[in-house]
């Protein structure tokens, strides 16, 4: 650990390294499962073609609200080719992510709760019989009404959507008060006020969610599952199958794609465990595309309404904020969800005072959950237009308002979160200098405009789901006399490429060449816990578990080097492939060798390490914990767009994402998260929504109806990394998955504003809402750079 | 009933018995075990399941089993030669073009097809021959990197004289 340098003001992370002189860390080096990416010998969930497969399908719901009175299944166990058929009564264990709020059955037992509810699941020949046998089940439904809207539910209590709810419709409510709100926004020289409308959105994977469970003739259960969370898994499935936990093992191949779509346990993995324990084959369920729209689990649709006081020269007073959520059928993670639209928005500014009132309610509609930015991203949109609007209202630049309100590092913010590393200012002037804001805002012509926004996000979070002391994340370590590393860990790579930054940092501590590092993962038989992909979690938790894991290793090679060589320890440098002693060029073996003598001196070589989160680092009020992380990325975007005052039509030119992820271990990879992140949110501003029919019927459940932008409508994205050194991430990096999706929704909107001077406040900003907008502007009589 | 088919896949010729409603994508995948093509929707919208036929680049999941009989098919386990990545598979993996991998197959087929035609494409080329083939990590840009870079490199190869250093 010799020789750190600091390299941004919390200073540098665990993880050695001369300095900044890394061999591996920083540099855009291949992925490790690259080459299989590219070639098709990736081995995702349906490739899985184990012999004896049977093929399982689920039946729905075809209504929103309904009690199930009785459920017929002769027909179709008759049928040939069916092995077996199960309903909600096989499995009537009620589970739920969140152990508060377990709500949920694999498959409805007594009522379904919306269009695409799973009911019934068969297992068959093939897919085609067990779809056969779907339609030979006979369901007497009694539908109910059916509760479809926010308004609705709350207004309703009686027509109780989820039974499990203490309280009428509501799934959860949280208000929280920070300073002196009241006393902010009365002595506040300038408040602002309006209301936002984010309409939810979904992950839209491109791999659907597959699951084969095969029962073992020695009694275990294998689950394989495109899952982001294989141990949260693996515990429900041994509650829900009332099996001991250790006769059970998931493994999660590779995934394409997640996104928060597969971070809890569905029907389909409870439904190929049970019918392979009933068959003993195994049994496969994939998902339509249209059984993905309902197993869902995507953005809440939020209405929003903040008040945002500030004085003349721009500095906040207080943040009032009201927040109502769609939650969909069932709780999902939608308690943590609640507090994170109020508790993620502490940062990057810094408010004297804040107070929010956010209130979950249950529909009739499949379930919201998280989508990358959980429960953030809504209140993001509001509250960084209301910054604007602040912007105008005292006559500031907007990114001069956003610099006078920064947090600044090593502090805390209102809620009581410590935050340490801050690069949210590099960030501003990042995208300022490279957009040419400064010569662009305000001074485009008509039609063309800037907007700015900044975000910030957790990299994980201090508190598991479950409560326990455990570490969060594990990495062993196999160190061999070949010279090769073998590392075992419980993260999930879902593309964000975990897999490959473990590899880079045993590389880099162990002096290992990239091609003779093997990763295992994400195997409950074969890996040390790891809680999952979600959170942004992986890189800082089990980064962090890899470089403890080494050190051990490490300093046997380098004591047992040391000592063959008579020079101190300290000076054995492991890099490259070499074990060297710097200085004297006879001193260096190519680094099995070093591994070698190791090992003759101290027995076979490996290596355990864990990470835990700081448990003392928030306040004591309740749920000052949920938000608490160990470190904040932060992230600031500039877009530019062009609109069509005819059409309406918003194109947007180029968003400049600027993002603080610590250090980037792999810059190539942290723009892959930048650039993906910040197309996501794009499409969440101009397209994505979901709308549903009076009865609760999905309008679009297919990739052609939901509108996921295409290589012709994403714009140009441009990434500049901000590297603030952490001081507790590996080598200093924090997360970079989901922060920088948050900005570029209020980037857009922020521009749209500048482009053609209407104030967009409901998402998606479709072309009949920018020409209403527009129309109400003209009908005002105002004009927007010299136009009406 | 199930009825014979017979076509070249990846310059192997290969005969499978076909139910008749069975598509090109299920045969390749469950009949042939060529899982590297994917299914994303099963309906033509997402790309991930893009083969080439005859050298087009078609959606196997559109595409009947029965009406390949006698044509050429080429997948993505058919784009590396003798163990030596494709151009276009190359600069996938370097540039950081694929994140999960479930749509990269199907890119790199539609890619394929392009430089087959035209090894000089504009950005904009590419983002046109690219429109049907959805990704959701990358926001495509390392994607069009990639397929610019690999182009580059196809046109130089073919420019190049060949058997250089003769007289």
């Amino acid at each position: 650990m010799t020789g750190r340098r600091p390299v941004g003001p919390a200073g540098p992370g665990p993880g050695s390294g001369e300095g900044a002189a890394f061999s591996v860390i920083g540099k855009r080096n291949r992925k490790v499962d690259g080459r299989r990416k590219v070639t098709g010998q990736s081995i995702f969930t349906d490739d899985l073609q184990p012999a004896r497969l049977l093929h399982g399908k689920i039946l729905r719901s075809p209504h929103a609200h309904a009690r199930i009175r009785s459920i017929d299944t002769r027909r179709a166990a008759a049928h040939p080719g069916v092995h077996a058929v199960i309903t909600g009564r096989d499995l009537p264990v009620a589970y739920g992510i969140i152990p508060w709020t377990r709500d949920e059955y694999p498959l409805a037992i007594d009522k379904v709760l919306y269009v695409g509810d799973g009911v019934a699941a068969v297992a068959a020949d093939d897919e085609r019989t067990a779809e056969a046998a779907l339609a030979l089940i006979e369901i007497d439904y009694q539908v109910l009404p059916a509760v479809l809207t926010v308004e609705d539910a709350l207004a309703h209590p009686e027509n109780q959507v989820n039974t499990f709810s203490a309280k009428g419709n509501v799934s959860k409510q949280v208000r929280l008060t920070f300073g002196d709100v009241e006393g902010g926004l009365a002595g506040a020289e300038v408040v602002v006020e309006d209301t936002w409308f984010h309409a939810g959105s979904t992950h839209a994977a491109i791999e659907p969610h597959c699951a084969v469970g095969d029962l073992g003739a020695d009694g275990i259960l294998t689950v394989h599952s495109s899952t982001q969370v294989p141990h949260y898994l693996h515990r429900e499935l041994s509650r829900v199958l009332e099996l001991p936990i250790d006769r059970i093992r998931v493994i999660q191949p590779a995934v394409g794609g997640g996104f928060g779509g597969k971070s809890e346990p569905f029907d389909l993995e409870f439904a190929v465990a049970k019918l392979s324990c009933l068959t003993g084959r195994p049994v496969k369920i994939l998902y339509t595309r249209e059984e993905v729209f309902a197993a869902h689990r995507g953005r809440h649709p939020m209405l929003m309404t903040y008040q945002v006081g500030a004085r003349r020269d721009g500095m906040l007073t207080a943040v009032k904020a009201r927040i109502l959520i769609d939650g969909g059928a069932h709780s999902s993670f939608g308690l943590v969800t609640t507090y994170y639209s109020g508790q993620l928005l502490g940062a990057p500014y810094r408010l004297p005072a804040y107070e929010f009132d956010s209130t979950r309610v249950f529909t009739n509609k499949p379930s919201c959950g998280p989508k990358r930015g959980h429960g953030s991203v809504q209140p993001r949109f509001a509250f960084e237009c209301a910054l604007d609007m602040l912007a105008e209202r005292v006559a500031l630049d907007p990114i001069e308002l956003r610099r006078r309100n920064v947090l600044g590092a090593d502090t805390r913010t209102v809620n009581e979160f410590r935050v340490t590393s801050n690069g949210f200012l590099e960030c501003l002037a990042g995208v300022e200098r490279a957009s040419g804001w400064k010569e662009k805002f305000r001074q485009l012509p008509f039609g063309r405009g800037v907007g700015v926004a900044g975000s910030t996000y957790i990299s994980g979070t201090n508190y598991p789901i479950y409560p326990n002391e455990m570490p969060q994340s594990a990495v062993q370590l196999k160190v061999d006399r070949s010279g090769r590393v073998t590392v075992f860990a419980g993260v999930s790579d879902i593309g964000q490429g975990c897999d490959s930054v473990l590899a880079y940092i045993v590389a880099e501590e162990l002096g290992v060449a990239l091609d003779s590092i093997r990763v295992v993962t994400a195997d409950t038989d074969l890996t040390p816990v790891d809680l999952g992909a979600y959170s942004s979690r992986i890189t800082f938790m089990a980064g962090n578990a890899a470089i403890a894991a080494c050190a051990g290793v490490k300093r046997r090679i380098q004591d047992a080097m040391a000592q063959a060589w008579s020079v101190p320890p300290g000076q054995v440098r492991l890099a490259d492939g070499f074990a060297t002693a710097p200085g004297t060029p006879s001193h260096a073996v190519p680094i099995a060798e070093a591994f070698q003598a190791a090992e003759a001196r101290f027995g076979t070589l490996g290596g355990v390490g864990s990470y835990n989160t700081p448990k003392d680092v928030h306040g004591s009020y309740r749920g000052a914990t949920i938000g608490a992380s160990p470190a904040y990325s932060f992230s600031a975007h500039v877009a530019e767009v062009e609109v069509d005052d005819q059409t309406g039509q918003v194109r947007v030119k180029k968003i400049w994402v600027a993002h603080d992820c610590g250090r980037a271990l792999n810059p190539m990879l942290v723009e892959g998260q930048m650039e993906g992140s910040a197309a996501m949110g794009f499409g969440e501003a101009l397209f994505e929504e979901q709308p549903y029919d009076e009865r609760g019927l999905h309008r679009g459940p297919s990739l052609l109806d939901y509108p996921l932008a295409t290589t012709l409508d994403t714009p140009e994205l441009e990434s500049i990394i901000v590297e603030s050194g952490d001081r507790e991430g590996p080598y200093g990096a924090k997360e970079a998955g989901e922060g920088p999706l948050h900005p570029s929704i209020p980037a857009i909107a922020n521009a749209i504003h500048d482009a053609v001077g209407v104030r967009l406040t409901r998402l998606p900003f479709l072309p009949p809402r920018v020409l209403a907008a527009l129309e109400t502007r003209r009908q005002a009589g105002l004009s927007w750079k010299g136009r009406r | 009933m199930k009825e014979s088919v017979r076509f070249v896949v990846n310059g192997d010729p290969v005969e499978v018995l076909v139910e008749p409603g069975a598509t090109l994508l299920e045969c390749l995948r469950q009949d042939l075990g060529l899982t590297g093509s994917k299914q994303g929707c099963d309906k033509g919208d997402c790309g991930a399941c893009t083969v080439l036929l005859d050298g087009r680049a078609v959606l196997a999941c559109l595409v009947l089993a029965r009406s390949v009989e006698g044509r050429r098919v080429t997948t993505v386990e058919g784009l590396a030669e003798a163990g030596r990545l494709h151009p276009l598979q190359e600069a996938f993996d370097t540039q950081g073009a694929a994140q999960c991998g479930f749509c990269t197959p199907g890119m790199l087929m539609s890619a394929c097809a392009l430089i087959e035609e035209n090894d000089q494409p504009s950005r904009q080329d590419v983002r046109e021959a690219l429109s049907g083939n959805l990704c959701r990590c990358t926001g495509y840009t390392k994607i069009l990197d990639a397929v610019v870079k690999a182009a580059g490199e196809v046109h130089q190869a073919r420019a190049a004289p060949k058997g250089g250093g003769k007289p």
